[in-house]
């Protein structure tokens, strides 16, 4: 058992957690945090990303105890109270999701996408999409509407930027 | 009307999965929950000699170990196939005893021979990895040829040669004579690869004892609560129905895998009452592999012949079929039913025989996976139609465009009765929309590139809406497939739609609301479906074949019509006109031609109150139905891809995609084109990434995502989606079906661009790299050694 400080969802959380615990059983079991989702047991379906320290995390991979100080966003984190998150909505609006049980790692994985390009200045185009979400499988939707919801929440995210570049 | 038919309505479902608030089995926990964890056979044939529970036992944690012993022992009963089906010499199938936990054998990689319940998962884990189990190995077979051949490994002994049934539908003589007369005849191998059907969602079980009451709870992952419920209870003893409550949840995908009742939910049961704790298993991906019923997996020899002008004259199909180690629920009908009898395709084929062997090997059990049987047949005619084309110098659209059926209804050799379609209207969408008319440019374009560009087709017909049930009880079904609902208005004029179909993806609480809204003319948002729990719904045989809504928007639309004629009574008595003149329209109920009305809601309330409603009508507004099929429904389509193909890496890049499809009257445009991009998505994984592989010992080698590959988004093109409605003639709404379509559809499609691009058209399923490659390499001429 090691003890851990982190916050969660802007909450501060302490817990004592055995070594051995990854981080998405600690959101589940210990937080009861279930939006993010276990769909693979060798790292490779995106169903548990979560952010952590604002970067894209598969939470399968991390162990809960090396994560103390750490900030971390899951799904239920992400909207402003009612008010969803422009990547939430765009889900939304272009059908983007059918079962729901990938959708809390698609949606992590499309914000953490947004925010890097957008960082970095360069565009997120439809074929750069599809490239980013190599980390990510869906069985449902066949992808088109997941690439055009991130293309959407991509551009609704910089138009809302637009403002404060001409403010500047 | 825009929230009615036919409208773009975005779901409803949504706002609980997109902020994390989905309830799915596997986010349910109990007060003093204990887990449970399998003890499986890592041997693919072996007898069980001994099972050593005394270390795991002592471990920390551990609640219980129990074997199959026991489990039999206290009268849990055998897995069952539902469906009989007979052998062409009358004998009945050959059904292996499959039991929830091995008891004396074990038959593939995975099979289940104990469970320890634990009070955390990892030390149920842990402790099952203690349980020592002494085998005696035996040899096994996983390819269905070989487990037919003489001196094969035996896995039941009363399916002698491991055939389950040797069956066969349609005219062998006249099919012969046909193909002996033949101008033309095209032969060709088809194997249909087996598949994973790979939910992303894993299984999971949460099973809880009420002593007290002797009542059972599970929450499971299931396409079909009811009929889980009973089947636990009149096949394996598990409770009686009335204390045994069975619930899935919010389901992540099931696509076929989830209709069935696996040992590890009997087990849970079982598991719960013997040491009176709630327990709960849920799936690992790996375990996934193992144990969910795979897809697919025949091998067929085909051969079908025309006469001099292009028309078919006859089609002979031998088919053999790997049922895996056990007969898994539906699995019988598969190669049968849902197969053979669609291999007439869209075309007027006089003369049709198939013979289908199904076969016991060493591997996970088969069983239906989205489209289940009609991709089989789909594949197989639309890659003959396409090879044959090619063989005779024939355009391939020309070709099949000669042999379209044009008339409806038409009588295939193969029982079924085409009610509708306009395969014409279908191909010609399709056609304009791919611009095949430009595809020669294009392939000159992209030969200059130095890639392969090709065009393939594919034009699929299936059978949906499963099933009128006097039809398939004929045909051997243990069940009826008719679907049930009720219609609950309020006191305040609400409405709660109770359906037996069960939604793990497909939308229901947007698009069953949208049919409601539709017909009372009340907002969207005061319509809510009620699913997936026995105790809340009547009854309902759940959601597979594309049935949701043919046969279960149907039988919402009987309860409507009784709750609708209860409402102009109403109406009719308390603003004293005929009941003829009443119409209900906009949220209002009146008399036709006049200012006289009653608000939607004062209907409502009026049948609560009681106050003053006609003599001898009982107060209440709430109507069930039970809605059985006349016919199956046939949706149909027409698909092109386009790809191109690397000759030097043999890599395949889908470069367009386009689906013309009839499903019928459509309710949700937005959903329905959902269900294609998935359906097709599948279909391209089939097609190009996705085997399940066994090596000759029967160890799976394709046990998680690092060896099966899924389809990701770069494996997938953005769709091009077109619709040519016919209206189903059989059933309220018009409703043909859309959710298997693409997955049918596709693989064809896929196959036959890239046979076309390479110029050889002896490829098999997946389309790898390698496979292309070699393909490749192997038809161009050898350049001279320098
Ligand atoms: S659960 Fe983490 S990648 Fe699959
Ligand atoms: S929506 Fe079901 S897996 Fe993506």
């Amino acid at each position: 058992m090691t003890n851990v400080n982190l916050t969660v969802n802007g909450k501060p959380v302490r817990r004592d957690v055995p070594d051995t615990t990854l981080l998405s059983d600690f959101l589940r079991e210990d937080l009861r945090l279930t939006g993010t989702h276990v769909g693979c047991d060798t790292s490779q379906c995106g169903a548990c990303v979560v952010h952590v320290n604002g970067k894209a995390v598969k939470s399968c991979t991390a162990l809960a105890v090396s994560l103390d100080g750490a900030e971390v966003t899951t799904i239920e984190g992400v909207a402003q109270g009612r008010e969803l998150h422009p990547m939430q909505a765009a889900f939304n609006d272009h059908h983007a999701l059918q079962c729901g049980f990938c959708t809390p790692g698609m949606i992590m994985s499309g914000i953490d996408m947004v925010n890097r390009y957008r960082a970095a200045g360069k565009d997120l185009d439809a074929e750069t999409i599809r490239h980013e979400l190599e980390g990510n499988i869906c069985r449902c939707t066949g992808y088109h509407n997941i690439v055009r919801a991130i293309e959407d929440a991509a551009a609704r995210i910089q138009g809302a930027d637009a403002p404060a570049h001409a403010a500047e | 009307m825009t929230e009615g038919i036919g409208a773009r309505v975005k779901r409803t479902e949504d706002r609980r999965f997109i902020t994390g608030k989905g309830k799915y089995t596997d986010d349910i926990r109990m007060e003093n929950q204990a887990y449970a964890a399998f003890v499986r056979s890592p041997h693919a044939h072996a007898k069980v000699t001994g099972i050593d529970r005394s270390a795991a036992e002592a471990m920390e944690g551990v609640v219980a170990v129990l074997d199959g012993h026991q489990l039999t022992g206290d009268g849990i009963g055998n897995i069952i196939c539902g469906w009989a089906i007979t052998s062409k010499d009358g004998s009945a199938m050959n059904m292996g005893a499959w039991s929830a936990l091995a008891t004396d054998r074990v038959r593939y990689v995975g099979d289940a021979v104990a469970v320890v319940i634990a009070d955390t998962a990892a030390q149920a884990r842990l402790a099952a990895e203690a349980v020592e189990v002494e085998y005696e190995e035996l040899p096994a077979v996983t390819n269905a040829e070989k487990a037919l051949a003489e001196g094969a490994p035996q896995l039941h002994d009363n399916a002698p040669g491991n055939l389950i049934y040797d069956w066969e539908i349609g005219e062998e003589a006249a099919t012969d004579e046909a193909l002996a007369g033949a101008a033309h005849v095209t032969e060709l191998p088809i194997v249909n690869n087996r598949v994973s059907p790979n939910a992303m969602e894993p299984r999971s079980a949460v099973a809880i004892y009420d002593e007290a009451d002797e009542h059972y709870t599970l929450y499971t992952t299931s396409q079909n609560p009811h009929v889980a419920r009973l089947v636990l209870s009149a096949f394996y003893n598990v409770a009686p129905e009335h204390k045994l409550r069975v619930v899935a949840p919010d389901v992540g995908g099931g696509f076929g895998s989830k209709i069935y009742i696996y040992p590890e939910e009997i087990t849970c049961l079982w598991a719960s009452m013997k040491t009176g704790r709630s327990v709960k298993w849920t799936s690992t991906r790996s375990e996934a592999f193992m144990t969910d019923a795979h897809g697919r997996d025949h091998v067929s020899k085909a051969r079908i012949g025309f006469d001099t002008e292009g028309k078919i004259v006859g089609l002979k199909v031998d088919t053999i079929a790997n049922f895996g180690a056990y007969m898994s629920l539906f699995s019988s009908a598969v190669p049968t039913y849902l197969y053979a009898t669609l291999l007439s395709g869209q075309y007027d084929i006089q003369n049709i025989h198939c013979n289908v062997r199904a076969v016991y090997t060493n591997t996970v059990p088969v069983d239906a996976y989205r489209g289940a049987g009609r991709p089989e047949a789909c594949y197989l005619v639309e890659r003959l139609m396409e090879t044959a084309a090619r063989e005779m110098g024939a355009d391939p659209a020309e070709l099949r465009r000669k042999n379209f059926i044009t008339e409806f209804p038409h009588q295939t050799p193969v029982i079924m009765n085409y009610d509708s379609g306009d395969f014409h209207g279908n191909l010609d969408k399709a056609m304009a929309a791919a611009d095949v008319a430009g595809f020669d440019e294009r392939r000159k374009e992209a030969a200059a590139r130095g890639k392969l560009r090709g065009l393939g087709y594919s034009c699929y017909i299936e059978a949906c809406g499963i099933a009128p049930s006097a039809a398939v009880g004929s045909l051997g079904a243990g069940v009826g497939l008719w679907e049930s609902a009720e219609v609950r208005v309020n006191p305040v004029g609400t409405i709660e739609v109770l359906t037996g179909s069960h939604s793990h993806g497909q939308g229901h609480e947007t698009t069953f609301a949208q049919v409601v809204a539709d017909r009372f003319g009340v907002p969207l948002n005061s319509v809510s479906i009620v699913h997936g729990d026995t105790d809340k719904v009547q009854f309902g045989m759940g959601t597979y074949g594309s049935r949701s809504g043919a046969v279960g928007l149907s039988a919402i639309s009987r309860a409507m019509d009784k709750v609708e004629a209860k409402v102009k009574k109403i109406a009719a008595h308390t603003l004293e006109a005929a009941e003829d003149d009443i119409v209900i329209e906009g949220g209002e109920v009146k008399v036709a031609g006049t200012d006289r009305k009653m608000a939607w809601h004062e209907v409502g309330l009026a049948a609560y109150t009681g106050h003053n409603l006609p003599p001898d009508m009982e107060p209440g507004l709430k109507e069930g139905a039970f809605y059985d099929p006349v016919n199956f429904t046939f949706p149909a389509g027409a698909y092109i891809c386009e790809v191109e193909v690397d000759p030097d890496t043999g890599v395949t890049e889908i470069v367009q995609f386009t689906a013309a499809d009839d499903f019928g009257t459509i309710i949700n445009p937005m959903i329905v084109e959902g269900q294609v991009h998935g359906g097709v998505a599948q279909g391209i994984g089939q097609a190009l990434l996705e085997n399940v592989v066994y090596d000759d010992a029967g160890q799976l080698l394709t046990g998680s995502y690092m060896d099966y590959a899924m389809p990701r988004a770069w494996d997938t093109p953005f769709y091009t989606l077109e619709h040519n409605t016919t209206v189903c003639p059989n059933n309220p709404l018009g409703l043909k079906g859309c959710g298997e379509a693409g997955a049918i559809g596709a693989p064809p499609a896929v196959i036959n661009a890239i046979t076309d691009a390479i110029g050889d058209n002896d490829l098999q399923m997946p389309a790898t790299p390698q496979k292309v490659w070699r393909m490749i390499q192997a038809t161009q001429t050898p350049i001279a050694a320098e």
